[in-house]
């Protein structure tokens, strides 16, 4: 993999990477500049071509996204979903810390392609030193007439607003950060219509993520065919991988979507390889949403379809985490099931109550007092969640039913011999307490 | 998703109780109209200076933001209860967020969190006596890679172990960052000048006072 040239962490390392003199050093803005030299057309056409898919988790075409817009609107929001919460990913928040004017050069580069005259960055509030840094960022493209009124001399204006969340985990879904916006609980809309047609305001509404958008100056100045030689023809262009766990080197690296989850744990210039050479019980390749795999699946190839194979439910945000042989998965299940619980944010019924029953069995496992039967009725509730079987209006359920239903699964008789190695009578005791 | 309740047996806000928000906090919320077609989408950003300014939410700035938005102060409620983010109670001096999340659990994030717990002599969101720490926990703060984090006030603290606590607790400068900051959503200072300039003006008050 040493032949890779980094594209999105070019300036990794870079001293004062964050300034705009250096980001311009390195070629930066010329993509949009070459971008307002076209027209608005144009403009999601190349990116059409690119067939550059959204990094945000779901992988839906930026380009065809755009096209969703209203042809006679006269206003357009551009939102940038930077309210990354998905644990163990921070891609968005490494992308910022580092390189802050490649996110503003994609913004410029996303408003102009839908025409819009504002564009609000959803920043999640732990995001503070990421804050000050963008902020900083933010005010120098104004000074130096990259922000604003007539942009570089185009005729073209655009606003960029930080707009910082308050800690909602479902405020990363782009309704629920349309609600959020506007100033409301970021609770998720029944769609249609689309936030394309009618989102935040009530005005159309593209909702992109922050690495999703720092693409964008890369496609304008090296073109679709460019973007395209990286990667597959389906899951093309270079993206960025997170690993974290006990793994060797944790952290955030560049690749194309050729690399499997095996090489991103122990490849030299990812992971490599697991702290105290301990082998792999199980991974969360895509974000916790994703599902889980075990040791023996590790084959999987981190694009958009390869996931499927393998029960997960897609790619996601591509931030593994590795659970090593020592770890109890009864702590997995219950840190996982916690989450989603904590997260919910209510609104439908099997969500609100099933992660939160999810959790609760969870606990009573991690606690020793579990039962077979808690397995089955663990997957029943994570079948019966979601979108995919059409109960929910957002798909954190689905988020919240893959690895729980995952883990279930995949390590059934690991969980049958924690069950069966309890003290006896204990799960009805704990019950009885319970209840 | 919120820990707060609303104690129905106390009066929640007092009648006659004074405004809290100065014009100044005032003045600046209503420099974020410009930026949204709406009025009520500068709730999140006026919440975030008052709660920076006063530790808190209380009820009546509740109230106060709700009048200069033109909404209901239900409206303002119903946003804040949502958030984890926002407090209805008064916190300590600063805020110490401990990750909860998958990878910081994996690497030792309990062990932090129990040291944590046991250092300061309180339970998850509670403040000391003193007033000076408030203990959060928190899913995922995405500093996984430097698992296992925590957050004191603005400031990530990363790969912490649960023997580097008390010193990390006990050290004066443990929130402060030092990246130039960006005062958006701070409170408006009351000069012009800098934080230095507002003790000077104040030191001077006591010394006239002093000297009459």
């Amino acid at each position: 993999m040493g032949s890779y040239e980094p594209v999105l962490l070019k300036n990794l390392g870079v001293e004062g990477s964050r300034t705009l003199e250096v980001y311009r050093q390195s070629g930066g803005y010329a993509g949009a500049e070459a971008a307002l030299k076209m027209s608005s057309d144009e403009v999601v056409e190349e990116v059409k071509k690119a067939n550059l898919r959204g990094r945000g988790g779901a992988g839906f075409p930026a380009g065809v996204k755009w096209t969703f817009l209203p042809k006679d609107r006269e206003r357009t929001i551009l939102c940038v979903n930077a309210d990354e919460s998905e644990p163990p990913t921070f891609a968005n928040r490494f992308l910022m810390e580092n390189d802050p004017h490649m996110l503003i050069e994609g913004i410029i580069i996303a408003g102009f392609a839908t025409k819009s005259q504002v564009a609000y960055v959803y920043l999640r509030v732990e995001f503070h030193e990421q804050f000050h840094i963008l902020q900083r960022a933010v005010d120098e493209a104004y000074e130096a007439g990259l922000l604003g009124e007539n942009i570089l001399d185009s005729g073209y204006g655009l606003d960029v607003y930080l707009h910082r969340g308050a800690g909602a985990y479902v405020c990363g879904e782009e309704t629920g950060l349309i609600e959020s916006l506007e100033g409301k609980r970021g609770w998720p809309r029944i769609k249609p219509p689309f936030p394309a047609v009618e989102g935040a305001f009530g005005l159309p509404t593209v909702v992109n993520n922050v690495e999703t958008l720092a693409n964008l100056p890369h496609i304008i100045s090296r073109g679709p065919d460019w973007f395209k030689s990286i990667g597959t023809e389906s899951s093309a262009g270079p993206k960025l991988f997170c690993v974290s766990g006990p793994v060797k080197r944790p952290g955030c690296y560049e690749g194309p979507m050729t690399i499997t989850c095996e090489e991103l744990i122990y490849g030299d210039d990812y992971g490599q390889g697991m702290v105290g050479n301990a082998d792999v019980k199980a991974v969360f390749p895509g974000g916790l949403s994703m599902g889980v795999l075990t040791g023996d699946e590790m084959h999987m190839k981190m694009d958009f379809d390869d996931p499927r194979n393998f029960g997960l439910l897609g790619l996601g945000t591509a931030a593994a985490v590795v659970v090593n042989v020592e770890t109890d998965l009864r702590d997995v299940l219950m840190n996982v099931a916690r989450f989603y619980s904590h997260e919910s944010c209510g609104q439908c019924t099997q969500c609100r109550e099933g992660t939160s029953w999810m959790y609760k069995m969870a606990s009573r496992i991690a606690m020793g007092a579990g039962r077979v039967e808690d397995l089955d009725l663990l997957e029943e509730v994570a079948s019966k969640m979601g979108m995919m079987p059409g109960y929910s209006i957002c798909g954190l359920p689905d988020g919240a039913a893959f690895p729980v239903r995952g883990l279930v699964q995949k390590f059934r008789s690991e969980f049958e011999s924690y069950v069966s190695q309890q003290r006896a009578g204990r799960a009805e005791a704990v019950l009885r307490v319970l209840n | 998703m919120a820990w707060n309740t609303i104690d129905r047996n106390e009066p929640v806000v007092d009648a006659d109780a004074s405004p809290v928000l100065s014009e100044a906090v005032c003045e600046k919320i209503k420099t974020f109209f410009p930026k949204y077609p709406t009025k009520r989408a500068v709730l999140l950003p006026a919440l975030h200076i008052i709660q920076h300014e006063q530790g808190h939410v209380s009820w009546q700035a509740m109230i106060e933001v709700a009048e200069l938005l033109e909404i209901k102060p239900s409206d303002v409620f119903d946003t804040i209860s949502f958030y984890t983010h926002f407090w209805t109670k008064p916190q300590g001096e600063k805020v110490v967020t401990v990750c909860r999340s998958i990878s910081c659990e994996l690497l030792g994030g309990r062990e932090v969190l129990a040291a944590c717990k046991e250092h300061l002599g309180i339970g998850e969101h509670q403040t000391t006596p003193d007033g000076k720490y408030s203990l959060a926990v928190e899913e995922c703060l995405a500093g996984c890679d430097h698992a296992p984090c925590l957050i004191i006030n603005e400031r990530m603290h990363k790969r912490v172990k649960p023997e580097q606590v008390p010193a990390l607790l006990a050290d004066a400068g443990n929130a402060d960052h030092g990246l130039p900051r960006s005062d958006l959503f701070d409170p408006p200072v009351a000069t012009n000048g800098s934080d230095e300039d507002v003790i000077d003006a104040t030191s001077d008050v006591a010394e006239m006072k002093d000297s009459n």
